[in-house]
């Protein structure tokens, strides 16, 4: 017997459109959210632990964490949990990029972006006229944010690996200029992971009907026939 | 068809309403979202950053899990080591003097060795077991290398060690180099255990000098390990006794949960 899954909701809605229609799906399939979910505890996780191996040797003087915000009561502890947690950043995240890629998910949700529509959209956001009525469909400026986090988490992981076997990749260490270059680059990386966590979380807030879509699916969305997804 | 709740006055509810078409065809599945479990989940969300601070992370189940995975980090850390891949060298101009000292207790607390006492014990799997004195080791062929050193902690320098290429030293003394470990005592009872490859690295060595001076106290005098392909504490100071090994011994800072490969 079949479980009552929303997908499966999905799949038995009655056939009322002809047989050649794409299926319609939610806005956030089940393995997005899995995978969203797994990635949100893991990026915590990641970021406090390595807020901990920080302070050991900090970048900045003016920066440090408080023992009370970092993983651990100790550097090794930080590093222990850093280094269980970078195996699960790194296969749910190369499973994230090959689901949107294979199945056209970036392709319809991120692109194209359009400047005049990036610009109305900042204007409106001045204006506190944020358009949020359609979840479905992202603006300008959220897509550029996501398009960035996904770059700001490739950049991490793969300064990650150049700062952990800076010897080994040596090759890759070069294009750095220095070791501290790697460190400052792994830091940036997670700035800006941080920096875009704190608006999605507080826009996810504010619109909490996008967190609920994370955790349910979403609205359904029937594709127009002619789009070959 | 069962009627949608009516709306709530929620200040976050958009002008104009919010297309009810969805709640509508998906009334059931609606219905079965519990508002509750969602905040449940959020604030378990919230509740793992609450692991930082405290020491959840050292508790005896945390630890058997967090060191499983540091051995299995070991493996693949072997698995992508290039036994012959040089570390990046450096001009002399770049070499920091003195070097930066760590070790886990002040440089007051360097005790140091007496040199008339001092020998480096060869055991285990080898032809020639023999306490050497540092006038036979300062009469073996030198190796130099101005390399850098990178700490567990992040900070790094370049320095430039001399001593005996420990591969050659292990070729000298009929060491069975396909043993799998050698463990270094130091005089201080600190501990460190390097995995066969690494030995065998060209890079590795039993340094004497840095900056072509005998080495000083609080940097290992006289006799230190030094290798391109390990992080810092590594490189064991105050050498005593050399085991040539298949046996796997635990270090100092492996006892302390860091990594024991720790290449880098």
């Amino acid at each position: 017997m079949q479980t009552a899954s929303p997908r499966a909701l999905v799949d038995v809605a009655p056939p009322t459109e002809p047989a050649a229609a794409p299926k319609p799906r939610r806005l956030h399939p089940g393995p997005v959210r899995v995978m969203h979910w797994i990635n949100a505890v893991t990026i915590v996780f990641m970021i406090l632990s390595g807020w901990k191996i920080y302070e050991d040797e900090v970048i900045f003087g003016w920066l440090h964490f408080p023992a009370w915000l970092t993983i651990g009561p100790w550097a090794q502890h930080g590093l222990q949990v850093h280094f269980f947690f970078m195996w699960i950043l790194v296969i749910n995240g190369l499973a994230y990029l090959s689901y949107g890629f294979a199945t056209g998910r970036f392709r319809r949700m991120l692109i194209p972006i359009h400047w005049s529509e990036f610009v109305r959209t900042i204007k409106d956001t001045l204006h506190f006229k944020l358009a949020h009525d359609d979840p479905t469909i992202y603006n300008p400026v959220q897509k550029l944010f996501y398009i960035g986090v996904i770059c700001a988490g490739l950049l991490s992981v793969f300064s990650g690996l150049v700062l952990w076997k800076p010897i080994q990749f040596s090759e890759a260490q070069a294009l750095f200029g220095s070791f501290q270059n790697v460190r400052l680059v792994h830091f940036l990386a997670m700035a800006a992971i941080f920096g875009f966590l704190v608006v999605h979380v507080a826009l996810a807030l504010l619109v909490p009907k996008t967190l609920v879509a994370m955790v349910d699916g979403g609205p359904v969305i029937r594709p127009k026939r002619r789009e070959s997804t | 068809m069962t009627p949608v709740k009516p709306r709530s006055s929620s200040i976050f509810r958009p002008t104009g309403g919010v297309d009810q078409r969805p709640l509508l065809e998906h009334h059931d599945l609606v219905q079965s979202i519990e508002r509750r479990n969602v905040l449940r989940g959020a604030v378990s969300l919230g509740a793992l950053t609450m692991l930082s601070g405290c020491n959840v992370t050292d508790t005896p189940q945390v630890q058997t899990v967090l060191r499983a995975v540091s051995k299995w980090n070991d493996k693949t850390q072997e698995a992508i080591f290039r036994p012959n891949h040089l570390a990046p060298t450096f001009d002399e101009s770049l070499v920091l003097k003195p070097p930066r000292f760590n070790a886990h207790y002040s440089v007051e607390d360097v005790k140091g060795i007496d040199i008339a006492q001092w020998r480096f014990e060869v055991t285990g799997k080898v032809r020639e077991k023999k306490a050497w004195t540092a006038q036979e080791i300062y009469a073996l062929p030198e190796q130099e290398m101005i390399i850098r050193h990178i700490c567990v902690e992040g900070w790094d320098y370049i320095g430039q060690w001399s001593g005996v290429n420990l591969r050659a030293f292990l070729e000298h003394i009929g060491a069975d180099t396909s043993s799998k470990y050698l463990a270094f005592h130091c005089a201080d009872g600190y501990v460190e255990c390097l995995d066969m490859a690494t030995a065998l690295h060209p890079q590795t060595m039993l340094a004497t000098k840095y900056a072509r001076e005998i080495i000083t106290e609080p940097f290992g005098f006289p006799l230190r390990l030094r290798t391109a392909t390990k992080l810092g504490f590594k490189n064991a100071k105050w050498l005593v006794a050399m085991e040539v090994t298949d046996t796997f011994v635990q270090t100092y800072y492996g006892n302390e949960g860091y990594n024991w490969f720790s290449g880098i």
